[in-house]
């Protein structure tokens, strides 16, 4: 029994009686008042020192090699990652913004993109000292602020930038010792650069629980059929990691060649998140061997799936901080714009109509945050996290759209052409809702 | 760290409150939702209760009498009186709004004090029971337009005017009483007072017959000649135009976050429950797979959970910023934005849910979609609260943006 279930205990029935002893004529009658309340007050006093007293006891004993972490309510960054905040934010405005423009007009990142990006160090990072990276510890948190700040600069350069990050972090994550060995020190030393998660199918409805993209077992092989799509980095990806359904296991992640016999990749323009470089893979027949299953023949089983669902939620979350980026940039963008732009001879901030629709903007991201930093807080904390991660995956998917809309809306016909990118922040906040994977946190 | 769940503390807090919620106000609810105006005889009995729990070690630092801004400390993060008190309070709102702010000594007035007064003030006012007094029948969200006045003579301030929806305004032992000292200075002419109950002069002329919230008690007040002693001013009696409203104003950055707490706990209350009948007729929640292929009912559930959700933590970040000495105005205004208007579309929407049984008294739904609207009017309306942030995000004063 826990703490609060006896605390519980102790104080319901006393306060049951409560009602009762308000209640009662005679206590009034006999002008018994005063004593009805001080009787409580002594009752209440003891059952809260008797839970006090019990809650003490029953504290789980903390073993003395390991430091009690910080189990309070806490919005403050690590050190490390305010550092890391500080460095992406000056990448996303001085190199992302700039390129956001002509990176969207050709529908590809500029071309030493990448490797710049992966200048800053976010890949060792994401990857624990024991497995040849930086981290002390990886953190969701971390990698969400990540995806934040990048976003803010842009978010289809984002998308890029992040596609090869999510791939090295399920191959952390979920990865088996053999393909983490084969895998993550090709990406540590920054000779692989290109790399993309296709879980997202081009079918209305799409449920990444109910994958149309099938494995058939041959011999010690796999075969993968199927589509999938808004693929970053499609044309120069050097890995795949698709998520197919297994008959009777479920849906699980495969390794997939970028050259591998059967897979097409063809361009697939899209509203928005051009440049990442987009693109639709049609697998057909691809075979892969048995070792290209994700976390290895452990992955067939419960944990397999488990490790899927994980994966489900870390892309809630990595989608989630992407829409407060942008959705940051656009509050960012808006703000000066409002307060420039005169009509009727003052400035239309000074307008209610305006100035509500900024405000709204600012609760409704602020919302969004809450959502999304709790999501991550609560995986760093190893709780679960389906409902904290679904729930902030819903509101995204509506008011980031909001605030797309409220944005090109408060500029007007200026909001509506290429000089300004409120066009794009709008094109680019309709996939939050769509997307539901191809990344991960 | 980012960690937004609760403390093992905080979880105690809650636990209690809870309890309080569930066997002393659930059963009484109905009952003083009909009998409108009788004072709920339990409630004394109740704040013995709080008294006793304090002292035991129980609910420590939790009250709307304990709201301030934090000091910032070296000792790390803090969570306390201000998140104690708005998770308090939406417990306490679970189980009935209009109980939970008829509670002795929880009087808004005691935010007032708390946050303004010297300590000489504090000691004496200590134990009080303080309503607030701000609202008059030509100055309701334009509060710097209040014809209250006070003007000094001798050893005593002596106050006249007319004051409406005074929360508790029949039955605290005192009043804090917004009056100007010069109309012609503007905001930073008004200052408050205390004004004990029956001090002559001031006079509770009606109770208002309300919509919601109807076991709370909401009074109109004049003040005639009423005269109280220099010393029950609140704060300075100077008058400095460049700070302006600041000293009666900053009582709101750590009310607004419990007022919030008032639309997160009703909130919760319908949607647990209707999601409880709604599980009667075969609607399940489940977090997973597409929106569009759930039942319309699952979806709307899932829906007000995630914007309940998103008033909730609002709360907690606007009051874990006062608890650590962060300026939380934009915040706080912001969660009670959100939370208000979140709570009353909730509240409103599980009577639809659950039809003629949500629209009965039979059931608790529609009195709380009835108390839920006044959260989001009273202690500053939506549009304030919207003008407020736009304010601060946009940069402009109230002359500006008006």
């Amino acid at each position: 029994m826990d703490n609060e279930k006896i605390i519980s205990e102790v104080m319901g029935g006393g306060l049951r009686v409560l009602n009762r002893i308000a209640d009662s004529p005679l206590v009034e009658r006999l002008g018994l008042e005063q004593r009805a309340q001080r009787l409580v007050y002594e009752g209440a006093k003891r059952a809260a020192e008797t839970a006090a007293k019990a809650a003490k006891r029953l504290a789980p004993k903390r073993s003395s090699d390991r430091p009690r972490r910080s189990r309070k309510f806490d919005l403050s960054l690590s050190e490390e990652q305010q550092l890391m905040r500080d460095t992406l934010r000056r990448f996303a405005d001085d190199v992302m913004q700039p390129a956001a423009r002509e990176a969207d007009d050709r529908s590809a990142p500029p071309d030493d993109f990448l490797e710049t990006f992966s200048e800053l160090g976010a890949m060792a990072m994401a990857v624990p000292e024991g497995l040849g990276g930086a981290a002390e510890q990886v953190s969701a948190v971390s990698q969400m602020l990540i995806a934040e700040d990048l976003a803010r600069g842009d978010m289809g350069l984002a998308y890029a930038a992040l596609s090869p990050l999510s791939f090295v972090n399920a191959i952390v994550h979920w990865g088996d010792d053999q393909q983490r060995a084969r895998l993550l020190p090709s990406f540590l030393e920054g000779e692989t650069t290109a790399a993309s998660v296709a879980v997202v199918e081009p079918q209305p409805l799409f449920d990444p629980n109910a994958l149309r993209t099938t494995v058939k077992k041959r011999g010690p092989d796999y075969l993968l059929s199927g589509e999938k799509s808004m693929v970053a980095l499609a044309d120069r990806a050097k890995w795949f990691l698709v998520a197919a359904e297994i008959p009777k296991a479920g849906p699980r992640f495969f390794l997939v060649e970028g050259d591998a016999a059967g897979v097409e990749v063809t361009q697939e323009p899209a509203m928005g998140l051009g440049s990442a470089g987009l693109g639709r893979l049609k697998l057909d027949d691809v075979r892969v061997a048995r070792e290209s299953l994700l976390g290895g023949a452990a992955a067939l089983k419960a944990e397999g799936q488990a490790a899927y669902d994980d994966a489900v939620n870390r892309a809630s979350i990595a989608w989630g901080a992407m829409a407060l980026g942008t959705s940051q940039a656009l509050l960012d963008y808006a703000i000066p714009y409002c307060n420039d732009r005169i009509a009727f001879g003052e400035p239309i901030s000074h307008r209610q109509a305006v100035a509500f629709m900024i405000a709204d903007i600012g609760i409704e991201l602020e919302s969004m945050r809450m959502l999304v930093y709790r999501a991550a807080g609560r995986i760093d904390a190893g709780l679960k996290c389906r409902r904290e991660a679904y729930l902030a995956r819903t509101l995204c998917s509506d008011k980031a759209m909001q605030i797309g809309t409220n944005g090109v809306q408060l500029l007007g016909g200026a909001g509506f052409i290429k000089d300004h990118p409120v066009e794009i922040w709008y094109r680019q906040l309709r996939s939050i809702a769509v997307m539901d994977g191809n990344l991960l946190v | 760290m980012i960690y937004l769940e609760l403390s093992k503390n905080l979880k105690l807090v809650v636990n209690q409150a809870h309890q309080v919620a569930k066997h002393v106000f659930r059963p009484i609810s109905r009952k003083y939702d009909r009998a409108e105006h009788e004072y709920p005889k339990e409630l004394d009995l109740l704040a013995a209760l709080m008294d006793g729990l304090n002292a035991g070690g129980g609910q420590k630092g939790a009250g709307i009498d304990t709201l301030q801004q934090g000091e910032g400390t070296d000792q790390g993060v803090r969570n306390g009186a201000n998140m104690s008190t708005c998770l308090g309070m939406t417990e306490l709102c679970w189980g009935d709004v209009g109980l939970a702010i008829s509670i002795p000594r929880q009087g808004l007035g005691n935010a007032a004090i708390t946050a303004v007064a010297d300590a000489d003030q504090k000691k004496r006012f200590k134990g009080l029971w303080a309503a607030m007094a701000i609202t008059e029948p030509g100055a309701g969200s334009d509060s710097a337009n209040i014809r209250t006045t006070a003007r000094l003579d001798g050893d005593e301030w002596v106050l006249d005017g007319e004051k409406i929806y005074v929360t508790a305004g029949s039955r605290a032992d005192a009043v804090v009483v917004w009056a100007t000292l010069d109309r012609n200075l503007g905001r930073a002419a008004i200052k408050s007072f205390v004004v004990p109950r029956d001090t002559p002069g001031m006079e509770v002329v009606r109770l208002d017959k309300k919509m919601g919230i109807r076991a709370s008690d909401t009074a109109s007040i004049t003040l005639t000649d009423c005269r109280i002693p220099k010393e029950n001013l609140l704060g300075t009696a100077d008058i400095d135009t460049k700070r302006g409203f600041s000293g009666v104003m900053q009582t709101f950055d750590n009310t607004r976050p419990v007022v919030a707490a008032m639309g997160v706990g009703v909130a919760r209350a319908a949607l647990e429950h209707t999601r409880e009948l709604l599980a009667g007729e075969g609607i399940e929640v489940r977090y997973s797979g597409s929106l569009f292929t759930k039942s319309a009912a699952e979806a709307e559930l899932i829906r007000m959970e995630a914007e309940w959700e998103a008033g909730r933590l609002l709360m907690l970040k606007a009051a874990w910023m006062a608890d650590n000495a962060i300026p939380n105005s934009t915040e706080a205004s912001m969660s009670k934005a959100k939370a208000a208007r979140v709570a009353n579309k909730i509240t409103l929407q599980c009577v639809e849910l659950c039809g003629g049984l949500g629209y009965s008294e039979e059931d608790l739904l529609e009195k709380w979609a009835r108390d839920s609207k006044i959260i989001d009017i009273f202690e500053g309306t939506q549009q304030i609260q919207l003008l407020i942030i736009a304010r601060r995000l946009l940069g402009k004063r109230s002359s500006e943006l008006r």
